[in-house]
């Protein structure tokens, strides 16, 4: 296997060195009591509308919640029914119910305020099949969305996909065996993703990609590549997770070539990252082929980490791998994005039986530093500055003798980073009608002359106080006039957007 | 019918129909600049043109303009004056700003070819090859980096390398501002657009500007795919939105890099695509980033009216649009040169698509096409020379057809 850490084992051993010299520096042992002492104020404030109804800034706020009220509207589907179509029915604000029994289908939801619950009977789910034929089960681009209950298998992309829908619920679904991903947001703000019970995935059981505002908690997720990768994303909890017999426990990463450049302000406590062991089966070429097995949390170019009160045991190579872009072999170049891991905030964690059969590169850290013992919890290879630790008597480390002393031990202060459910943006209807006009009816119609429709001028003469006259033909026009081509129906654009389009035109005046 | 023949028919004479011939063509004291904003534009206080369209109701992560349907666009240039617009309009399909008078921007950027040319690679002066191909205009208003290399981050910059490379326009900056300044007509227009005094001369940054206006005024937003993201279901039909769903799973991963609504990051991707036979391979972006992480790295580009652009990739190794999308499903690195070490982008994989599957793609992809904001090419430009192309003949009415042709 390609190692994540190939480096020139002499770079290393300079590093390493480096290290060693600066030791004699360090002061004595710093005991410090982790349930006393100040508290970690987080990276996130949320906006002032939002702290109104969730406390403010760093005070203690519990969300539980963030795709608004339950919808009132509720349909039910059956086995042998398609969920499809009744997604595709459903307004806006419904709930679609799945009774038990197995479905065959990739459900895509590209409108807002859906839901889609699994009914759960004598502990009978409704699954979605994909038979290693179909590509992904649950795609979402819409806002408000919830997905809960379901059992997803053989699937060969992802179980759950969301491509920029905001306010987001996953929950309490079991995903086995599905592709690449077992749950996969991207491009989202404010999602929770919780009680899910993930295993069998080809690269990270979930993945947090490129978003913001998130909340993982209570997951199990096992027999994957990597077990919770957060990538790309700012103020992310990830938290009371128990992850086992992964390749890769938990990673923050910053991938280099995504559009969005960073990652900071990522929690991860009160995890169990146990026995994460398991022989990597990453795709050639895929950002997480380079795992070391036996990595208990692997922190890459991600800045402002928080490590606390995890149980990280029985890790071959480390409990903890903190390194950048430049020792990560596998991966490419992106001028525009800091390659290291800049201020990992290390706290209480009991990390125990790790390291006991680690990889060249780390045993190369730490014979540079004299502690060639059979172990190694914490490793840190790359530059990582503004970095903190406290108690860090209690691990064997390598690499990080130069973290200061953090200035808080616990992140007491921080239950969410979640937003409370945030109503739909109003768009006043004369607005609607303005952009339809100037995005869509300019191209053929000018106020005073001839495009490809009549002007502007004379569409007014003839519907003057009638802006339903025109709204009506705007759905179903008929051919006028000779010497113009017909024109093609608008009735894509809603009932509403027509009469406001119809309104704004009538008072065009130039 | 032809727009101009709905102008005679209509008796109208507006800035965009212009009046039949007399004497004052030889001289283009007829030529004016529009007072309007084009099409997709409201004309603000300030005699500005700013873009309207319905992304601007909707938000993206961070503000990047990245996502899936109803998400909003990447921040866009846009604010230019209607006269600099349209002097943008008239420089840009006016041969004069070739070194020999025979190529104008729209020789490369064509009308009828999606605003690019229907070529592997562009024909420059004396029939040079040009190396590249020319992407498509449309939309650009949005993108940050220009050229397939990303070496250029503005419209200003990025004019400067065809107007003056030996391959393409092969002209010089001396020489192009001597023959704008010796022309009369520029001289006036340019007063009128940057409201100068009448002793003013032309200078190049006023030229790149009346360009970049320009161009940032091509957009293409209203496709049959916009229609599905504001709402209306029926804009496609069963075997695009099964085509939009293979697009955008996570075994085609073709949104990951062409993400919408613009349908692309605007990332250098390696993607090991192989050079048209005979053809020296091509380190693109490593020469940009003097990184060898990125040879063979090239931009991500919109896939916005793709159907209108074939040939495609950036030297036009594959003839149709089916070729290009099965060009992923050939396994990853299959193309790449058996001496070459290439940092293949993680999401070229093998996604084993059916034929089936490529065949839907290419449906969905059909859906991006729009060219209802077709500019009007002049009928005539102040060099006098034939706009667009002199050396192909063809015409102002010929180029202006698509634009007739869109509904």
């Amino acid at each position: 296997m390609k190692g994540w850490l190939l480096v020139p084992l002499a770079a290393l051993v300079a590093f390493g060195a480096g290290s060693h010299y600066g030791r004699a520096s360090q002061s004595a042992m710093v005991i410090t009591s982790g349930s006393g002492g100040a508290s970690y104020s987080g990276g996130f404030k949320a906006p002032v509308e939002q702290a109104a109804t969730a406390g403010t800034g760093a005070i203690a706020r519990t969300i539980t919640s963030v795709a608004g009220p339950e919808p009132k509207q509720v349909v039910v589907v059956k086995p042998g029914e398609s969920i499809q179509a009744a997604v595709k029915a459903a307004q806006p604000g419904t709930v679609i119910r799945l009774m038990p029994g197995t479905y065959h289908e990739t459900v895509y939801i590209d409108k807002d305020d859906i839901r889609i619950i699994g009914v759960i009977e004598g502990g009978k789910r409704a699954v979605l099949d994909g038979q290693k034929k179909l590509n992904d089960a649950i795609l979402y681009s819409g806002n408000n969305f919830v997905v809960e209950n379901l059992e997803i298998r053989a699937y060969k992309g992802n179980g759950v996909m969301g491509q920029a829908g905001n306010n987001f619920e996953i929950r309490n679904n079991i995903i086995t065996d599905s592709g690449v991903y077992g749950i996969f947001p991207q491009l989202g703000q404010n999602g929770i993703v919780e009680h899910n019970v993930v295993s069998g995935i080809a690269d990270a059981a979930i993945y947090i990609g490129m978003s913001d505002n998130i909340h993982v908690a209570h997951n199990e997720v096992f027999d994957s590549v990597a077990g919770i990768e957060v990538e790309n994303c700012r103020h992310v909890i990830v938290e009371h997770n128990y992850v086992h017999n992964n390749t890769g426990g938990l990673l923050a990463f910053v991938t280099p070539g995504l559009p969005i450049k960073t990652t900071d302000d990522v929690i991860f406590r009160g995890n169990f990252v146990v026995g994460n062991n398991h022989a990597n089966f990453g795709a050639p070429g895929s950002t997480v082929s380079g795992i070391p097995a036996g990595t208990g949390m692997l922190v890459m170019a991600a800045d402002d980490v928080v490590i606390e009160g995890n149980i990280v045991s029985d890790h071959k190579t480390a409990g903890l791998i903190i390194t950048d872009h430049a020792h990560a072999q596998n991966i490419t170049v992106d001028p525009q994005s800091d390659p290291n891991s800049d201020r990992v905030k290390i706290l209480d964690n009991v990390m125990l039986k790790n390291g006991y059969d680690t990889i060249p590169d780390v045993k190369a850290v730490l014979l540079s530093e004299a502690k060639g013992g059979a172990a190694v919890d914490i490793v840190r290879v790359g530059p990582s500055p503004g970095s903190c630790i406290i108690n860090r008597h209690q691990y064997v480390t390598a690499g990080i003798d130069d973290f200061a002393e953090c200035d808080f031990t616990n992140t007491a202060n921080i239950s969410t980073y979640l937003l409370a459910p945030v109503p739909p943006r109003k768009i006043n209807p004369a607005d609607r009608g303005k952009v339809a006009y100037l995005g869509i009816c300019s191209g053929c119609h000018i106020y005073n002359g001839r495009m490809i429709g009549p002007p502007v001028q004379v569409i007014q003469a003839l519907y003057l106080d009638n802006p339903q006259g025109i709204a009506h033909y705007l759905a179903r026009p008929v051919k006028k006039r000779p010497d113009y081509p017909e024109m093609p129906p608008q009735d894509y654009l809603d009932p509403g957007t027509r009469l406001a389009v119809a309104k704004f035109m009538l008072q065009v005046t130039q | 019918m032809t727009a101009r023949s709905f102008c005679r028919a209509f008796g109208l004479a507006v800035a965009l129909c212009l009046p039949s011939v007399s004497r004052v063509h030889a001289t283009g004291a007829d030529i004016t600049l529009s007072a309007h904003c084009p099409p997709g534009f409201e004309l603000t206080a300030r005699g500005a043109c700013e873009l309207r369209t319905f992304y601007q109701f909707y938000d993206s992560l961070e503000n990047r303009g990245l996502g899936g349907t109803r998400t909003a666009l990447p921040p866009h240039r846009d604010g230019f004056t209607p006269r600099q617009i349209d002097l943008g309009r008239y420089l840009f399909f006016d041969p004069l700003l070739s070194g020999d008078g025979t190529l104008s921007c729209a020789s490369c950027h064509r009308p009828d070819r999606g605003l690019a040319d229907g070529r592997p690679r562009s024909i420059g002066i004396h029939g040079r090859d040009a190396g590249r191909a020319a992407p498509t205009l449309w939309n650009v208003a949005f993108l940050k980096r220009f050229f397939w290399d990303a070496r250029a981050d503005s419209l200003e910059a990025q004019a400067q390398g065809p107007l003056y490379s030996p391959r393409e326009m092969g002209n010089d900056p001396t020489r192009l501002l001597a023959s704008l300044n010796g022309n009369a007509t520029y001289r006036r227009l340019f007063r009128e657009a940057f409201q100068q005094a009448s002793d003013a001369s032309i200078t190049g940054p006023q030229v790149y500007t009346a360009l970049t206006a320009f161009e940032v005024s091509l957009i293409s937003l209203n496709s049959r795919y916009d229609r599905y993201v504001h709402g209306y279901d029926a804009a496609l039909n069963e075997r695009e939105i099964q085509g939009l769903n293979v697009f955008r799973s996570f075994v085609a991963r073709c949104s990951e890099c062409h993400t919408p609504p613009l349908f692309t990051n605007e990332q250098v991707a390696v993607i090991g695509v192989p050079e048209p036979k005979g053809r020296p391979f091509d380190v693109g972006a490593e020469n940009t980033f003097h990184s060898e992480k990125l040879k063979g790295g090239f931009k991500v580009p919109t896939l916005r009216n793709i159907a209108l652009t074939a040939p495609y990739m950036h030297s036009g190794t594959f003839a149709t649009l089916r070729e290009a999308v099965n060009f992923y499903n050939q396994g990853r690195g299959h193309a790449v040169p058996k001496n070459l070490h290439l940092y293949l982008h993680w999401h070229i994989t093998d996604p084993h698509l059916t034929d089936a599957e490529v065949d839907r793609v290419v449906d969905f992809l059909r859906t991006l096409t729009d060219e209802t904001f077709m500019p009007q090419v002049p009928a005539r430009v102040p060099s006098g020379l034939a706009p667009v192309d002199a050396r192909t003949k063809r015409t102002a009415s010929a180029a202006v057809a698509p634009a007739v042709r869109r509904r």
